[in-house]
């Protein structure tokens, strides 16, 4: 096994860890949180799998693709910490409705 | 909740098993599309592979990146304003000067990055995210957007990097070629111009997105 596979086991080890995290919490920011790890992972895997040519340049296909899903990742966490700020004004606690634990 | 925390173990133990399967079944030495990127290089107006990919093989997923950027920033805004976070405490003198340091550098990195990239790794994304990571800062040590440039001044610069991207990319148009399909012999200036305009933009947007509400948002009630 090379060092691209190695690399890409590693972004499914981070995507799984999200997923549990995502399905496991409550509060939203841990949600959201899981979901830039799910994210990562999969970018992990993109970017290490691009690089299984040998000694020549990695594929520059997925990298880019790796770029253009970091910015809009970043974009739709902000969005989300911004429904998730909505969520706590509206109900006082940042966890969504009928999850509540009171 | 506690009794199927085993049950789902077990499941996201299978599925990363599987994925892993999947990754692992995947041929040991393949080079994908690199080849062919590599095979048009000359006509792509860089000399950086990524960077063509971005901007002249796939300039349509760019575009559409900057306008999900665009419609991210509309969704919070649209939100009709966030309680802005107050600071615990006034920020401290080292982060002030800092920041008056570190700005006008992050500035100078932006512009490298963003001219580097015709070349070697960086671009637009790379500048744009430094420069969004400079107004950050600026907003941490309690700067604030004049209000005679948070109204249209803040929106015409937000939607620049589309709005020239979209420009440059109906260029080749009346010339009956497809959309997007630079000249190569203009290529490189084209891909600089949409790069520099891309840069601030997304630079800004990233800033705003830091914020928040509107800037010319009255105070949520």
């Amino acid at each position: 096994m090379s060092v691209p596979f190695l690399y890409a086991l590693v972004g499914i080890g981070l995507f799984c860890l999200g997923f549990h995290g995502l399905i496991v919490y409550d509060h939203l920011l841990r949600k959201i949180l899981a979901i830039n790890i799910m994210g990562s992972g999969v970018f992990l895997v993109l970017v290490a799998l691009a690089k299984r040519g040998g000694e020549a340049a990695p594929d520059p296909v997925p990298h880019a693709m790796v770029i253009t899903g970091i910015v809009v990742a970043v974009s739709a966490t902000a969005l989300a910490l911004g429904l998730m700020l909505k969520v706590q004004a509206a109900t006082g606690h940042a966890v969504l409705p009928g999850k509540s634990r009171d | 909740m506690a009794g199927y925390a085993w049950l789902l173990r077990l499941l996201l133990l299978l599925l990363a098993v599987g994925l892993g399967y999947a990754v692992l079944s995947l041929p040991d030495q393949a080079q994908g599309l690199q080849p062919d990127v590599l095979g048009k290089m000359d006509q792509s107006g860089v000399t950086h592979p990524v960077t063509a990919v971005l901007l002249n093989f796939r300039g349509y997923d760019t575009l559409l990146e900057m306008a999900v950027l665009l419609l991210a920033l509309l969704g919070i805004w649209s939100l009709g304003g966030l309680p802005e976070a107050r600071p615990e405490s006034e920020p401290g003198p080292v982060l002030g000067t800092l920041t008056q340091v570190l700005v006008p550098v992050l500035i100078v990195v932006a512009g490298y990055l963003l001219w580097t990239g015709a070349h070697a790794p960086g671009g637009a994304f790379q500048a744009g995210a430094v420069l969004g990571a400079a107004g950050v800062l600026l907003q941490l040590t309690g700067w604030r957007l004049p209000r005679r440039a948070a109204g249209h001044p803040l929106r015409i610069t937000l939607v620049a990097g589309v709005a020239v991207f979209l420009i440059v990319a109906a260029l080749p148009l009346p010339g009956g070629r497809q959309l997007l399909e630079y000249d190569p012999n203009y290529a490189g200036v084209l891909i600089l111009v949409v790069e520099a305009f891309a840069t601030v933009s997304i630079g800004v947007t990233l800033a705003a997105l830091f914020f928040g509400a509107d800037p010319t948002d009255k105070a949520p009630k």
